[in-house]
């Protein structure tokens, strides 16, 4: 019985850091790319109404899965148009696009508000998961494992293959890697679109996987978590998986606490522990995590061609 | 039909009536000059005479407005570097181009068009840096190698691709006559290999010894093609120039003053994990001196011109005095007020502030010896006068107190940091590298404006790996060798070869010793 219970609660964490990975995991490879784009969760809202709405009218999860990442993508790519194109602010219109795309998705979800759909189920057949233990190992659905399969190849990627180092040069010093020859603009294009892409299919796990009912600003604030979160990790998706983890904990816990009735911390308390905990993990990170190594892409956020 | 008669191979690059323009600059104009398969050519000309933009053209970083490029007898588009390497043109940069966070190894992969597994770059990249003896980790991070360090990085880079034409943009700025002589011996073998070397260089003795040809630039023009071997230096710096060549003024008296800079076993631990310990550093400077401080990059220079500079602070007050007070505990801006002027050796990002403009730049360092911030606001007048004095002095091709340091070239920029530190009239003034990237010229115009610095009763500190300089510059001569510093000797007398064995010889193998370690 204590077995069952400790298995959903795994499981409820996992659920609640699936969405903040795979968009954390899209940014860390964004600011590899030396862009800061602090439009996450504008892009999340953008894939998850987006999923939302193709599902609700088609009946299909994997249609709605698609399009929230091609919306996802659609929103980096304006992004991409303004900065990378056109030279613009990178934090400034990372901040619009966030605003963006909390208008954009309540716009087009004003008609979906209240309606639900059947959300995104385990990927293995329920008899694989009849056990407990083996529920957490077979009882999750697919974004989930791909989640984990991602950190595994976002992290070869980077480390092993020439393309990741050429993206890393990119983000680390743009000026030299143009010398050499690379296509500076076209590679942290790419990289943008890469974090819409999975800050798409983000968002979209609210909606079609935690809770499959459209509500405005679904993906409350998760965005950010991400973005913290990438610092966190210090731009390295091991660290970028523990991070997600230790939030989606965080989380479960405030569920739990709900749940039991613990009466003698204010639910407003309760619900600040998600946020409080990313202040206080990322101030221990700066005081402590001095080792002399840079972290950070050292062209992160300036434009190129330096103008 | 008759064949015509194949006396020559073609040339392996030939430029024809090349120029290029930027707004308000007409950086090379009408420029043609060949070079023969296996030659050792120079491109000589001061800062602003149009070579960097010249071997830009010709790596495909920039493209040419007017005129025609042929490699190998065929007329070639070069539209991108990659091109470049792909006809065989390899280049070494003269502010490299490197990225600090990542290791040696990932920068040479990055340098590659084709993909090779990292043990096998591994290997071959040792079979080079064996076979030219070239002391280098390919595992250290960029960010904690020496100047010196990272430009071999660029030149096995560049070796690892076998190219027909390999460019040096002022590849001995930074090297001992030792590690100069090696790369020279590395550079002729390559050369006789058949490979083409286009070099650039300010050293015209270097290009003596090494180039077969020359083409001089002067204002984006060639003025002139000679063979260096059978012209004198002085010919070719004139014809340079434009104009005579002025000597070193040294005055005739010399005494020697009451020591105005005292370092007294000075200790400091490096910054680990790649930095070198300070050990018992002692010397003084006195009124009136220059002391130079030899020595091969990566010895403690850069723990030294710290210590001094305030920007690492001494363990006793006692260990620096100026003037007699001690100041070893002192912060930077303390120092600079009592009169301790210090140029570090990197001048974008630690000497001056790249994205800020010249005058700006000024305020940072010379607020403290002059009045241009009294009260706290920032006096546009003065501030902009002293700017523009600094370029007119120095010769700074810039568009004035406006632009941006890091618009400068490199050279230029030099010019401006060693002018607003001697135009302060520091008491003591400690200075890295003092002529780096600076053309002959304005070479000679620093050394004098340093020797009338002295001359009027401060004392002056040059760290150098160009021995040439320091014994032109200098009164007495230290080593610098793995945190300890020799006894100064008096320059007369002292020969090169002997302090060249000193900085170089016995420590080049302790070194590699290290580097096997790391």
């Amino acid at each position: 019985m204590t077995a069952a219970i400790l298995v959903s609660i795994f499981m409820t964490l996992a659920a609640a850091a699936t969405p903040i990975l795979l968009a954390a995991l899209g940014e860390l490879v964004t600011e590899k790319a030396g862009v800061l784009n602090l439009g996450v969760e504008g892009m999340m809202l953008c894939g998850a109404v987006a999923g939302f709405a193709v599902t609700y009218s088609t009946g299909s999860v994997p249609l709605g899965l698609l399009a929230a990442t091609l919306a996802g993508v659609a929103a980096a790519m304006i992004f991409a148009l303004l900065t990378l194109g056109l030279g613009s602010n990178q934090v400034a219109t990372g901040l619009a696009l966030t605003i963006f795309g909390i208008g954009a998705s309540s716009l087009i979800g004003a008609g979906f508000v209240g309606r639900t759909i059947t959300r995104l189920g385990p990927l293995f057949p329920a008899d694989y998961a009849a056990h407990p233990w083996l529920r957490l190992v077979f009882g999750h659905d697919a974004i989930v494992y791909l989640s984990l399969a991602l950190v595994l190849a976002v992290s070869l990627f980077l480390r092993r293959t020439k393309a990741g180092l050429i993206l890393r040069a990119v983000g680390e010093n743009a000026d030299s890697a143009h010398a050499i020859g690379y296509r500076v603009l076209a590679i942290r294009t790419a990289a943008t679109a890469f974090g819409g892409a999975l800050a798409g299919l983000g968002g979209a796990y609210f909606s079609l996987a935690l809770t499959p009912m459209w509500a405005d600003r679904l993906t409350a604030g998760r965005g950010w978590i991400a973005l913290a979160l990438v610092v966190f990790a210090a731009w390295k998706p091991g660290r970028l998986l523990a991070g997600a983890y230790l939030f989606g904990a965080v989380a479960t816990f405030e569920l739990q606490a709900k749940a039991a009735g613990w009466s003698f911390i204010a639910p407003e308390v309760l619900a600040m522990t998600p946020y409080l905990a990313t202040i206080v993990v990322l101030t221990m990170m700066s005081l402590g995590g001095r080792t002399g190594g840079r972290d950070a892409p050292a062209c992160l956020g300036k434009p190129f061609p330096a103008s | 039909m008759t064949q015509p008669p194949d006396q020559t191979a073609p040339s392996r690059l030939a430029l024809a009536h090349v120029s290029k323009s930027f707004p308000g600059v007409k950086a090379n104009q009408d420029i043609s000059l060949s070079v023969r398969p296996g030659e050792i050519h120079a491109l000589l000309g001061e800062n602003g005479a149009g070579k960097s933009t010249l071997v830009k053209i010709i790596y495909g970083v920039q493209r040419a407005d007017e005129g025609q490029i042929s490699f190998d007898g065929r007329p070639v588009e070069i539209a991108s570097p990659k091109a470049a390497r792909k006809l065989g043109i390899g280049m070494v940069f003269q502010h490299f181009s490197l990225f600090d966070g990542m290791t040696v190894l990932e920068n040479i992969a990055l340098g590659l068009d084709e993909s090779v597994p990292a043990e096998e770059l591994k290997a071959r990249i040792k079979a080079i840096l064996d076979s030219y003896s070239l002391p280098l980790d390919p595992d250290r991070e960029v960010h904690t190698l020496s100047v010196g360090e990272r430009q071999r990085i660029e030149i096995v880079r560049c070796l690892l691709q076998k190219p027909k034409l390999l460019i040096m943009d002022e590849p001995t700025s930074v090297l001992t006559p030792q590690e100069v002589e090696r790369l020279f011996e590395t550079l002729r073998q390559i050369a006789r290999e058949g490979c083409s070397i286009l070099y650039i260089s300010h050293k015209l003795h270097e290009i003596k010894a090494l180039c077969e040809a020359a083409t001089i630039l002067r204002a984006g023009r060639v003025v002139a093609t000679c063979d260096p071997r059978t012209e004198t230096t002085q010919h070719m710096a004139e014809l340079m120039i434009g104009a005579e060549l002025k000597h070193l003024q040294r005055p005739t008296s010399s005494k020697q003053g009451a020591a105005r800079l005292s370092v007294e076993r000075l200790d400091m631990p490096g910054e680990p994990p790649f930095g070198t310990s300070l050990k018992g550093i002692s010397f003084s400077a006195h009124a009136g001196e220059i002391l130079g401080i030899a020595g091969v990059a990566g010895n403690g220079q850069a723990e030294l011109l710290l210590a001094l500079s305030g920007e690492h602070l001494a363990g006793r007050a006692d260990a620096i005095q100026l003037d007699g007070r001690p100041i070893g505990l002192a912060d930077a801006g303390a120092r600079r007020a009592a009169g301790l002027a210090c140029v570090p050796e990197e001048r974008n990002g630690h000497a001056a502030v790249p994205d800020f403009s010249l005058a700006e730049n000024v305020v940072l360092t010379a607020r403290h010896r002059l009045p241009l911030a009294p009260s706290g606001l920032i006096r546009q007048g003065p501030v902009e006068r002293y700017a523009g004095e600094v370029i007119a002095r120095f010769d700074v091709r810039t568009t004035g107190p406006a632009a941006l340091a890091g618009s400068l070239s490199g050279g230029n920029l030099q010019k401006f940091i060693m002018g607003r530190e001697i135009g302060q009239r520091p008491d003591v003034l400690v200075v890295a590298q003092p002529t780096w990237g600076v053309d002959a010229g304005a070479a000679a115009a620093i050394r004098q404006a340093l020797v009338d610095l002295a001359a009027q009763g401060s004392a002056i500190v040059v760290i150098s790996q160009d021995l040439d300089e320091l014994l032109e510059l200098s009164d007495r001569l230290c080593v610098i060798n793995e945190g300890r510093l020799s006894p100064a000797r008096p320059v007369a007398g002292l020969k090169l070869e002997e302090i060249g064995l000193l900085m170089g010889g016995v420590h080049g193998e302790s070194h590699q010793a290290e580097s096997a370690h790391a």
